[in-house]
């Protein structure tokens, strides 16, 4: 295996908007590749955690490398690298992209271009990726592909017309996909002779090996034994194994050399020593630059995450240390609730990232969550000159401390059939939206643009969006700075207290809105109590939304059956079971239940 | 001589004549071959228990349903022959038949009045016929009235009353309707429950759903019925001694307050349940499955996990907060070597200054308020 001829080599990863069949023609060229009998095969190979098969979703970047015997007679090593689709984990694709030299763009045959597509399509060819189209679901009856294929020649401006058309699902015309990957992409091109030059694009942490560094090879070689060094940490370690990667498994191998991808362990403990993005080389021979990585992202949308048993906070630091091994997007530092005990301020890309976290944090650590309502990053211009980033809503300062504040903004593309642009528009009117411009994709499709508040979209816009155009629209968005704007802090009384969990910020316009329906919200799920409880919506002093929660009257078992105490008995576990379920603010006690219902106001 | 322990017997018969709409007891109209094999298990259960016979004298007995008055007296007669035959019977026992109106006749009450019954429980329910048609009764008010008079006349000279609050379009008014002809008869005691709609009944169909709901008096209504009760009866000779029971002086149920106070009784028939010796138990639900393992009974009981310590604390505080007089701190700290504050801390402390609970003279008391609210009271006692 020492020396691979590099023209012999194809590094791509396959791009999509969601749905639209990249883990299946993943599934595909693994497959018909030969690495694994169609018996091995498990359903979509790649996405192996269990949410993500659940959801359909890709959320971690994944490699895996095959032979494929093209009709050329000539064998090529393939390194397909997974990518995830949804527009939270850009900053993922970015990392795997850097990896590649080309993409395969998989186009649904009766969906046509949606908002990711472009989105996917427009960072790698930013990342100076070959692209090149396949048609997918060929075999639905409402398969159009003359007509998408022009959709991307015009909306895109690739070359489509010898496009594949397949049927990833049904194993149709795979074939054809396989030798477009040997024509159309190109061969790496690096010099194995040089000083290893190697891009850091992803890293899990596996007990007993430490951290398994996933790296592309743009220069030299890499071998067990060979001291090496991170460029941007400066620390370095001795090569352990080097390997390339298999369906769900490592291979060990002699060497890595230019134009591979594969992994390497040098007995890392500490995952901040191996960045993603950064450039390792051998200590004793070093290259001359890094290279570029990827810049860093940042957190848009915060939360407060608690463990519903306080005794379970050091688990949940534990759990997130873990997390954000492999998952350097999220941030986390611990804070501190009246309401809610001890637990972390955690920030994320956006919130199927937050809901992706919590429900890795649920069911791989067994945590039990309380979240707090999602907060984009504000920033308070304090009458002193002073700026601030507010992610909590608590630490808001006092409103005659604040000269003005601002909020972040996006540009979003919203790809819509033209019989929903009227309902479309009305709900981006309704989340403050500033109107761009519209363009028509074809007779019957439209993109919307729009300049939105974050704070706008991080809840239920999405949601919104689908039942608005009865799923047919899609949406993409991307940060375009920030706003000023009229903004206050929106705070929770129960029995006359402040529940600073509670607390949110939200545009002046619509808080009174917002806090009526917090306050009705809250009172279908705070049970009653032995007395009556005040719900109220207050902006500073002022209370703008008041609920009652009326004083439970009857809780008594009228008849205890003969002897049957067991009876009596359960009733009465399950009823202290519920106490502890609950939140003590005062001296009432909320479910855990009500915190997370503010979040989905706008459902019904 | 070994020391005997108080037992009470309960005797469970399933049959009715018919199925009440509210109602989720094991109970269910059956042929009289099968109340002729179940009765034959019944006293097949009851031998096996022969082995204890030494260690109890029997305070009271109680045949419950059901309808045990749908029964043939002999059957009852068997049953209470083969207790004297295995135990000591006390000679001042108490021995009570629930029965409904309508199953109630001379030949019957004579042969009762013969068998050493000493205790009527009749469930009247309501004195308005309209509600007893909509509960599905069998009877009407004038039925019971000449039931009761028959009773009454054969020299039952201690007798219950079941009745039944909140029941559907009831009124505060009608209710207090019910009360004042019932205490015209001048029972010796009345048991007045809410109606608790149960799933798995007709009742739960029709009255379950948030509308079937509205159907029902509200809360409010409910607990100005149920104070009511208190008030009115209070002014007629009896006194509330449990959440839902009254009596006049001396006549409380002395079966019921054995399990109120945690005292041994025997359940036997379906689906009984049992407290012997530390050990709580529950016969089988389905019939052929109890009627299988009758024999097996004692056995069983035996197998039983004997309660903890903490089940028996919990058990001590919230059955006996059911009695009006509460339970005793001195009687706490003599059965568990530790007081009330040792195990709870300031639980019943934060009660007394939410209004719940009262002390008065060594005793936890529910106040009226505690009283309504009670399943949340008891629970802060659950470890």
């Amino acid at each position: 295996m020492a020396d691979i001829d590099q023209s012999r080599i194809r590094n791509f990863c396959i791009i999509a908007h969601i749905d639209h069949g990249k883990s299946t023609l993943a599934d595909r060229i693994i497959e018909k590749t030969g690495l694994l009998t169609q018996r091995e095969m498990q359903e979509q190979v790649l996405d192996n955690m269990d949410l993500e098969r659940e959801r359909g979703i890709t959320i971690k970047s994944q490699a895996v490398r095959t032979i494929y015997k093209a009709n050329d007679g000539k064998e090529y090593v393939f390194n397909l690298i997974d990518t995830p689709g949804h527009v939270d984990f850009n900053y993922e694709v970015s990392r795997s992209l850097a990896a590649c030299d080309g993409a395969v763009l998989v186009v649904d045959a009766a969906q046509g271009i949606e908002a990711q597509t472009l989105a996917n399509v427009y960072l790698a060819l930013d990342a100076d990726l070959e692209v090149f189209p396949v048609i997918n679901k060929i075999d639905l009856p409402s398969a159009e592909p003359e007509r998408v294929i022009n959709e991307i020649e015009d909306v895109i401006g690739i070359e489509a017309q010898d496009a594949p058309q397949i049927s990833a699902k049904n194993g149709v015309n795979i074939e054809a996909v396989l030798e477009a990957i040997v024509e159309k992409i190109p061969a790496p091109s690096g010099d194995p002779d040089a000083p290893l030059q190697a891009l850091i694009f992803d890293s899990i942490y596996d007990s007993y090996r430490g951290v398994i560094v996933f790296c592309r090879l743009m220069h030299g070689r890499v071998r067990k034994g060979m001291t090496i060094s991170m460029m941007a940490t400066g620390a370095s370690f001795d090569v352990v194994e080097v390997g390339t990667f298999g369906a769900g498994q490592f291979i060990p191998c002699d060497e890595l050399s230019a134009g591979m991808v594969g992994y390497l362990t040098a007995s890392i403990k500490n995952v901040r020593d191996t960045r993603v993005g950064d450039t390792v080389t051998e200590k004793a021979r070093p290259c001359k630059e890094a290279l570029p990585g990827y810049k860093k992202v940042l957190p848009m949308v915060y939360c407060g995450m608690y463990p519903a048993d306080g005794a379970k906070y050091p688990d949940l630091r534990d759990a997130l240390e873990k997390l954000q091994l492999n998952d350097a997007s999220l941030q986390y530092e611990p804070e501190t609730s009246v309401a809610l005990g001890f637990g972390f301020r955690c920030g994320f890309l956006g919130l199927l990232h937050l809901e992706i976290i919590q429900e890795r944090l649920e069911r791989e650590y067994n945590l039990d969550l309380i979240t707090t309502a999602p907060s984009v990053i504000y920033k308070v211009y304090k009458t002193n000159g002073e700026v601030i980033d507010l992610t909590n809503p608590t630490n808001m300062p006092d409103p005659t401390e604040i000269e003005y504040m601002e909020e972040p903004i996006v540009k979003a593309e919203i790809m819509v059939t033209t019989e929903f642009i009227g309902a479309i528009m009305d709900l981006c009117q309704e989340r403050r939206g500033n109107y761009l411009g519209m363009e028509y994709m074809e007779d019957t499709r439209a993109m919307l643009k729009y300049e939105l508040p974050l704070n706008e979209i991080i809840y239920d816009f999405f949601d919104a969006l689908k039942s608005r155009s009865r799923g047919y629209a899609s949406f993409d968005y991307e940060m375009a700075g920030y706003k000023r704007s009229s903004l206050v802090k929106l705070d929770i009384l129960v029995n006359r207290e402040e529940v600073d969990a509670l607390s949110f910020i939200v545009f002046e316009g619509t808080a009174y809105e917002r806090g009526r329906k917090m306050c009705e919200k809250l009172k279908e799920e705070i049970p009653r109590q032995l007395f009556e409880i005040p719900i109220q919506a207050a902006i500073g002093n002022r209370i703008i939304a008041r609920e009652t929660v009326k004083a439970m009257r009857k809780d008594v078992l009228a008849k205890c059956y003969g002897g049957d105490i067991t009876r009596k008995r359960k009733l009465l576990e399950k009823q202290k079971e519920g106490k502890k379920r609950m939140r003590q603010v005062g001296t009432v006690e909320i479910p855990q239940k009500a915190f997370m219902s503010v979040l989905k106001l706008d459902s019904e | 001589m070994i020391q005997k322990k108080d037992l009470a017997i309960y005797v469970h018969i399933p049959f009715c004549i018919r199925k009440c709409y509210y109602c989720d007891f094991a109970s269910f109209v059956a042929p009289r071959q099968t109340q002729a094999l179940y009765m034959q298990s019944l006293q097949e259960e009851l031998k096996s228990y022969t082995p204890l016979g030494n260690h109890y004298i029997v305070r009271s007995i109680y045949f419950g349903g059901g309808t045990p008055s749908v029964l043939e007296p002999i059957y009852l007669m068997r049953v209470l022959l083969d207790i004297r035959d295995h135990f000591l019977v006390a000679k001042d026992v108490e021995i009570t038949v629930e029965c409904n109106p309508g199953t109630l006749s001379e030949s019957k009450l004579q042969e009762y009045k013969a068998l050493g019954i000493n205790r009527l429980s009749i469930g009247l329910q309501s004195a308005n016929d309209a509600e007893l048609k909509l509960l599905g009764r069998i009877h009407t008010w004038s039925v019971f009235r000449s039931n009761y008079a028959l009773a009454r006349r054969l020299g039952f000279n201690n007798i219950n009353i079941d009745l039944m609050q909140s029941l559907p379009h009831q009124t505060v008014e009608g209710w207090m309707d019910t009360l004042q002809k019932v205490t015209e008869l001048s029972p010796e005691h009345i048991s007045a429950y809410s109606l608790t709609i149960e799933p798995g009944t007709p009742f739960y169909n029709t009255y379950g759903s948030p509308e079937g709901q509205k159907e029902l008096p509200s809360e409010e209504e409910d607990r100005e019925m149920y104070h009511r009760t208190r008030d009115f009866l209070h002014t007629r000779g009896y006194e509330r001694y449990e959440i839902s029971n009254y009596a006049k002086e001396g006549y409380e149920s002395r079966h019921n307050i054995t399990y109120w106070v945690g005292g041994d009784y025997l359940g036997l028939g379906l689906n009984a349940a049992s407290y012997m010796d530390g050990r709580r138990f529950t016969n089988p639900k389905d019939l052929q499955e109890y009627r299988d393992t009758a024999r097996g009974a004692y056995a069983r009981c035996k197998a039983a996990e004997p309660l903890t310590e903490k089940a028996r604390m919990e058990e001590f505080m919230f059955l006996g907060l059911r009695m009006m007089q509460g339970v005793s701190e001195m009687e706490f700290r003599n059965r568990f070597r530790k007081t009330i504050a040792d195990v709870y801390g300031d639980i019943p402390t934060k009660l007394m200054a939410e209004g719940l609970l009262k002390r008065e003279k060594g005793r936890l008391k529910l106040t009226e308020r505690g009283i309504d609210v009670s399943n949340g009271v008891m629970a802060e006692f659950i470890l």
